[in-house]
């Protein structure tokens, strides 16, 4: 139990860049060292923990921990690939608002602002890429941002709205 | 005061529920709540936020939960004590879902995921999920973030010159995020 928590607590700790940078780690990690899960396992996982909502990475842990120790083994997974970053934030959290009145401060994320919104405009064509979007379904990003962007809808309201219509055209029309 | 720890509670656990498709798509949602909903911080703190969260390690979700949770109480005026009460209480809340759904499709997923049914509801999030993504980086287009040509003139050039370099860095050639971003910081410090 001590090991799955010490495993996942360093996957937390030293993972940059949001969830699909950790595959790589949790793989040398899980996979080749510690023998808890083989290959083939793994990627049905991503494929799984892709499909669902919440955070990729808690969910990878949740299921190894659930398949290891049951509940108890998931709820320690969680816990450990969470923490690290809880207290790293935290800590930054607590003391930033004091120095970012500071001018060097402010001028050092006045140039970092643009790039943050680049870092997120970027993997808009990756990711399009990854769903298989062609010229037929091209709108349906599209309408979905314009709802968002300009007619300030919920993204909940989108996803629940695309995810029943995907059911509903696949039961009732393609058939 | 419990209201606002409900309110934040209730969002995150929402945020956690629906988020489909990643960090990045999360973090629109978190937007979404967080800046147009509730008004619980301005756009350009927000921003402040992924800048740290991505510079951070640990999983994007986790570390704008527990960012957003405190920032949201102490903007609202209470001591740092509450804060941190307030990102724990996010934090919880973002995993909450997963755990639970996890738990359960952990033993259901693997018989399901080939049946029909799934597979036509993920034909249209996936899509849907690349709009969401959209939407934050138009979103996160404004004057705020890169100033405005009437407002300040040069910091607006330099803004797009820099969102024009991270953008085709990371597309192009897939420079390490990290890097971009004390580049593009060390940028402002020089030029703004």
């Amino acid at each position: 139990m001590w090991e799955l928590f010490k495993t996942f607590f360093h996957i937390g700790l030293f993972t940059f860049g949001g969830g699909y940078a950790m595959i790589p780690l949790i793989e040398s990690k899980v996979v080749d060292e510690k023998r808890w899960i083989d290959r083939e396992m793994l990627l049905d996982l991503i494929a799984i923990a892709q499909s669902c909502p919440g955070i990729f990475a808690v969910n990878i842990g949740i299921f190894i921990g659930y398949k290891l120790r049951r509940t108890p083994g998931a709820l320690v997974c969680a816990l450990g690939t969470s923490l690290p970053s809880f207290i790293i934030i935290l800590v930054i959290a607590l003391f930033f608002r004091h120095f970012r009145e500071n001018e060097f401060v402010d001028r050092f994320f006045r140039g970092l602002r643009p790039a943050v919104v680049a870092l997120i405009a970027a993997p808009v064509f990756k990711m399009g890429k990854r769903a298989n979007i062609t010229f037929q379904s091209v709108w349906i990003p599209v309408v979905a941002a314009l709802l968002i962007w300009q007619f300030g809808v919920s993204p909940v309201y989108v996803i629940l709205i695309a995810g029943l219509s995907g059911y509903a055209y696949g039961q009732y029309i393609k058939n | 005061m419990i209201l606002l720890y409900l309110k934040i509670f209730w969002t995150f656990f929402k945020i956690g529920l629906f988020g489909f498709g990643g960090g990045y798509a999360m973090i629109s949602m978190i937007q979404a709540e967080v800046v147009s909903n509730h008004g619980w911080m301005t756009n350009g703190e927000f921003t402040d936020i992924v800048a740290i969260s991505q510079s951070t390690p640990g999983p994007i979700g986790i570390n704008s939960a527990t960012y957003v949770g405190y920032t949201s109480v102490v903007n609202a005026g209470y001591s740092s004590l509450w804060g941190t009460l307030g990102s724990l209480i996010a934090t919880f809340a973002v995993v909450l879902p997963s755990l639970i759904l996890m738990l359960a499709i952990s033993r259901f997923f693997m018989k399901y995921k080939n049946h029909p049914a799934v597979e036509h509801t993920f034909m249209g999030l996936r899509p849907a999920v690349v709009g969401l993504l959209a939407a934050a980086a138009l979103l996160l287009m404004n004057a705020e973030n890169f100033s405005a040509p009437g407002e300040n003139p040069w910091q607006f050039f330099i803004s797009v010159g820099l969102f024009l370099f991270a953008f085709i860095g990371q597309m192009v050639y897939k420079m390490n995020p990290v890097l971009l971003l004390v580049l593009c910081g060390i940028s402002g410090l020089l030029l703004f």
